[in-house]
């Protein structure tokens, strides 16, 4: 589908992979999201990375503060954002300098001529300048004076020279939209939308830098090709490109009405979480309620007062702030009140590496709390499978009267990808019961159980059902307070009998790929996407290999153990040290053999075909 | 509160659980748990709508003795639950019972903030100056000196004054009482009670095992007259047996005058609950015994300000008057979408 009458040559490509990179100031997270949305109005399946500092400005110009990001773009049904890179924008040398080795030999390699000067050569730590050495004679270099021909656009705007300059991106984007062919009305109307009523002067500035980008590509001469990647073959359907978190934000804003519920969010602001707290905050009329709390104990305890008082009840949150919900944890186990616990996960121990992605809080989420204190645990694997994990953690919790873990992480949280827009009336409904009266007849009982072990929801404000809850075990049936040895025993055993149940709730495990071979991939999370491509590959080779992903690792599906002995060997790739792969190896005595990276990166194809090819 | 239907009356053995109370024989909380009874039969709340939320400690084991919602939740976080539980079901009157060590120490955090928020909530901190549940370890209100398990050869850390903190978070609604005071202690509540907005009550209670006698000269018929001065709205600051002493300002300084010899009513300071500046409520606060001052009981403060809780719903029901009700499908059609045939 071509956006303009092509004045150059046109090549066809099934898929294409482009990086942006540059300052932390230079709106890199911007214009890849911009090519983004672009290519996915195109009708091209798409999947990004960003990938950015922690700090929100490092000092100018340094390798530490270079901010990138990344989209795969094609024809066909993709899962990744891509293993290498076919074309690289570095707007400064230090994004040069810590991109170059993801750029594919060949590759088109697009900087900003005008950054590699004394200074910005010094910052990046270059002895001499790459772009007038021999270093990058493996790629198609075209080197542009981005800031010079930006300034010449925008000179009858009115601007400073520095806010001049921040205009960049958008010439950089333009350039990029022409070299894909992409259209660039979508960028426009988002400039409209976002400048054009309160600052018309930068909306013109960011349009023409924009244009003289495209127009740019359209009549140098030096950059010879255009490159065009065909609508990829979607199910039919309405869609829209989707964040993680937001997508994960509106499953719950879902659950919420599926459920007739008021929504609750106890958050405190934390990296990668953050965005779920701010996106619910701006839906307040489908009665939605946030709390910014103090802190991660409060964001936990007032999502178990929110629970009590009978809302959906949700917290959000990432490793570090999880840790500090323990002891609330323990609670919403032991008072067995529904209510959603999200884990965005991030590169720990301790602060770790905020921004960068991790499995490593598996463990965490099945353990990491005091006594018997079993948990469901369920895990997205994309940004847009988060918008319908959301809404299965709260039918779980409110059928199982428990708290239920949901694990995503950074990867996905900032991700995003086509969507296919469901209708509200196609979701299934999350039915919610209350007690109104006694059903014996002789005082109520908090703790009288139904056929799935669960117990009655009675809320606040129903006369006759006035009961105490609380952090002291609990007296089956009655739930008095007891300190009976055998009743501990016995309610210790029922939380865990109730939580393993739910393995009859929820579906049999999928297996993609033959029933029984010689290697099954088993993965959870983020690595979907990488594992999925993999294996297809490898079975397009010939591989004797499967693939299981899990959305349940607490309970497992029913049939799980049963696959794995149908498998000669079992490959648990993970971002951390091999926590599933212990689940696993306990619980079905299985030697299962880990691939385990833990550089805050997700895992690139090319590394788990590596690993099926050395076990098969 | 508006109902429909007369409420039936209740008595105070309708507030009780049918459990039975494990405090200490001779605690002060069996006085704040009978007068707690006795206040809300009169409050017109339907006992349905009534939820007392605690943490961990030996006073917060009250909610499993009120037959009333409640949960006794965990180490200093009931005012975190309760503003959860407060946030999206404004109609409940909701009571926070938490103690020196619950409230001050672990949860202090939580306290000041539900304080400034003006969650509407009752908060009673029963303080005890110890740690009673762990056996006698001093707390964050036991005085410098104070000899106790974990501090045998005597306290070293600055104690802090529960109606200090609460006054320095802003709080519209600031009392004290006594534990045996019953007639003070229950209209106090019910003073709380009518509150509208973040409710806190500091209660000297005796703990007779760990820490007897701490309130003693509060207490004490022949002293309390000289020791404490009873709050009363627009009057002067006047205590004592023959109520011949008062509080008189010196500057930013509270003194104690005898009354005549040149000394009248009028030269004392007056108490203004309503004061919208807390600064005179807060000098109260830091009249203390040691000091050679009356320690003040009753109403410091009580002033309106918007609450939380109802801010929350009201932008809730804002934002539905602008944008509509939520429409699921009309969310996720905004912005850009293409379609695939």
């Amino acid at each position: 589908m071509a956006t303009s009458t092509p004045s150059k040559p046109v090549a066809n490509l099934e898929e294409a992979t482009v990086r942006f990179c540059g300052d932390s100031g230079d709106g890199m997270q911007l214009a890849g999201t911009q090519f983004t949305n672009a290519s996915a109005l195109l009708g091209n399946d798409v999947a990004t990375f960003p990938d950015f500092p922690a700090e929100i400005r490092a000092p100018r110009g340094t390798k530490a503060g270079v901010s990138g990001f990344q989209i795969h773009f094609s024809s066909n049904e993709i899962y990744t954002p891509g293993d290498t890179v076919d074309a690289l924008v570095a707007m400064n040398p230090a994004a040069l300098v810590t991109n170059i080795s993801e750029l594919r030999d060949g590759g088109i390699l697009l900087v900003n001529k005008d950054a590699f000067d004394k200074k910005g050569l010094e910052l990046a730590g270059c002895d001499s300048n790459p772009l007038e050495d021999d270093s990058l004679s493996k790629y198609k270099v075209h080197s542009v004076e981005m800031t010079k021909i930006t300034r010449r656009a925008v000179e009858d705007c009115g601007l400073t020279q520095k806010e001049a300059d921040r205009c960049r991106n958008f010439f950089a984007m333009g350039l990029v939209f022409w070299l894909y062919d992409r259209s660039l009305d979508p960028t426009l109307r988002f400039i409209e939308k976002k400048f054009g009523s309160k600052f018309p002067t930068v909306a013109q500035a960011n349009t023409k830098a924009l244009k003289a980008g495209y127009n740019y590509g359209e009549t140098v001469e030096a950059i010879n090709t255009q490159y065009q990647v065909a609508p990829a073959a979607l199910e039919p359907g309405t869609y829209r490109n989707i964040m993680g978190n937001i997508a994960l934000s509106w499953g719950l804003v879902a659950a919420g009405q599926l459920s007739n519920k008021r929504l609750f969010l106890g958050a405190y602001p934390i990296t990668p979480a953050s965005t779920i707290l701010e996106e619910l905050a701006n839906h307040k009329n489908f009665d939605v309620v946030t709390f910014q709390a103090e802190d991660e104990i409060a964001a936990m305890t007032a999502t178990i007062g929110a629970a009590f008082a009978g809302a959906m009840s949700v917290t959000a949150s990432s490793g570090p702030g999880v840790a500090l919900k323990g002891e609330g944890l323990g609670l919403a186990v032991i008072t067995e009140l529904p209510m959603i616990i999200i884990n965005v996960q991030r590169g720990g121990p301790s602060t770790g590496l905020p921004t960068k992605t991790e499995q490593s809080d598996l463990h965490q989420a099945m353990f990491g709390r005091n006594g018997e204190c079993p948990m469901p645990v369920i895990a997205a694997r994309s940004p847009g499978d988060s918008f319908d994990v959301a809404q299965e953690a709260w039918r779980l919790a409110v059928r199982y009267m428990t708290p239920v873990m949901l694990l995503t992480d950074g990867y996905i949280a900032n991700g995003s990808e086509p969507w296919r827009i469901p209708r509200f009336a196609d979701l299934p409904k999350i039915p919610v019961e209350h007690p109104t009266e006694i059903s014996n007849g002789d005082g109520f009982d908090p703790y009288e159980r139904d056929e799935r072990l669960s117990r009655p929801w009675a809320l606040p404000g129903t006369p006759g059902l006035e009961h105490r809850l609380g952090g002291l075990e609990k007296q089956n049936v009655t739930g008095n307070v007891s300190y009976d040895p055998e009743n501990h025993e016995h309610m210790c055993r029922l939380r865990a009998e109730k939580v393993a149940k739910i393995a009859d709730d929820i579906p049999l495990q999928e297996l993609d790929g033959p029933e029984s071979g010689e290697l099954l991939v088993l993965s959870w999370g983020g690595p979907f996407g990488s594992c999925a491509t993999a294996v297809h590959q490898a079975q397009a080779a010939g591989k004797s290999v499967s693939h299981c992903h899990l959305r349940y690792l607490n309970p497992f599906p029913r049939n799980l153990g049963e696959i794995l002995t149908r498998f000669e060997k079992v490959l648990i790739p993970e971002l951390n040290l091999g926590q599933l792969r212990m689940i696993i190896r306990s619980e079905f005595l299985i030697d299962a053999i880990g691939l385990n990276k833990i550089q805050g990166k997700p895992f690139s194809v090319s590394e788990i075909v590596e690993k099926i090819n050395e076990l098969t | 509160m508006s109902i429909d239907t007369p409420l039936p009356v209740l008595k105070p053995a309708d507030f009780a659980s049918d459990q039975d109370v494990r405090w200490c024989p001779g605690c002060g909380d069996y006085s704040i748990l009978a007068q707690m009874k006795k206040v809300l039969p009169t409050l017109g709340v339907p006992r349905e709508n009534i939820v007392f939320i605690s943490g961990i400690g030996c006073s917060s084991r009250f909610p499993y003795y009120m037959n009333t919602y409640g949960m006794h939740s965990i180490h200093g976080r009931a005012p975190a639950v309760a503003s959860g539980l407060k946030t999206v079901r404004p109609d409940l009157q909701v009571w926070v019972i938490t103690g020196d060590g619950d409230g001050l120490s672990i949860g202090g955090n939580h306290l000041m903030h539900c304080i400034r928020r003006n969650m509407d909530l009752n908060i009673v901190l029963f303080n005890n100056r110890i740690y009673g549940l762990t056996k006698g370890q001093y707390s964050p209100t036991s005085p410098l000196g104070k000899k106790t398990k974990s501090t045998p050869m005597g306290s070293v850390d600055n104690p802090l004054h529960p109606l200090s903190i609460a006054i320095g978070c802003e709080a519209t609604f600031v009392a004290r009482s006594i534990d045996t005071n019953i007639k003070h202690l229950a209209e106090t509540f019910k003073r709380s009670a009518a509150h509208s907005g973040s409710a806190f009550i500091e209660v000297y209670q005796n703990c007779n095992i760990f820490n007897d006698g701490a309130w003693e000269y509060a207490k004490n018929r022949e002293t309390k007259a000289d020791t404490t001065l009873e709050l009363e709205h627009g009057k002067p600051l006047i205590f004592g047996k023959n109520r011949d002493k008062g509080i008189r300002l010196n500057g930013l300084e509270p003194e104690v005058v005898e009354l005549g010899k040149g000394i009248t009513e009028d030269d004392l300071l007056f108490h203004d609950e309503r004061s919208p500046e807390p600064s005179l409520a807060y000098l109260l606060s830091r009249m203390r015994y040691e000091d050679g001052f009356p320690e003040p009981i009753g109403v410091f403060r009580s002033v309106d300000a918007p609450r939380y809780d109802e801010l929350v719903n009201d932008q809730i029901e804002e934002a539905t008057k602008q944008k509509g009700k939520g429409d699921i499908d009309a969310l996720f059609s905004s912005g850009d979408t293409w379609t695939v045939n």
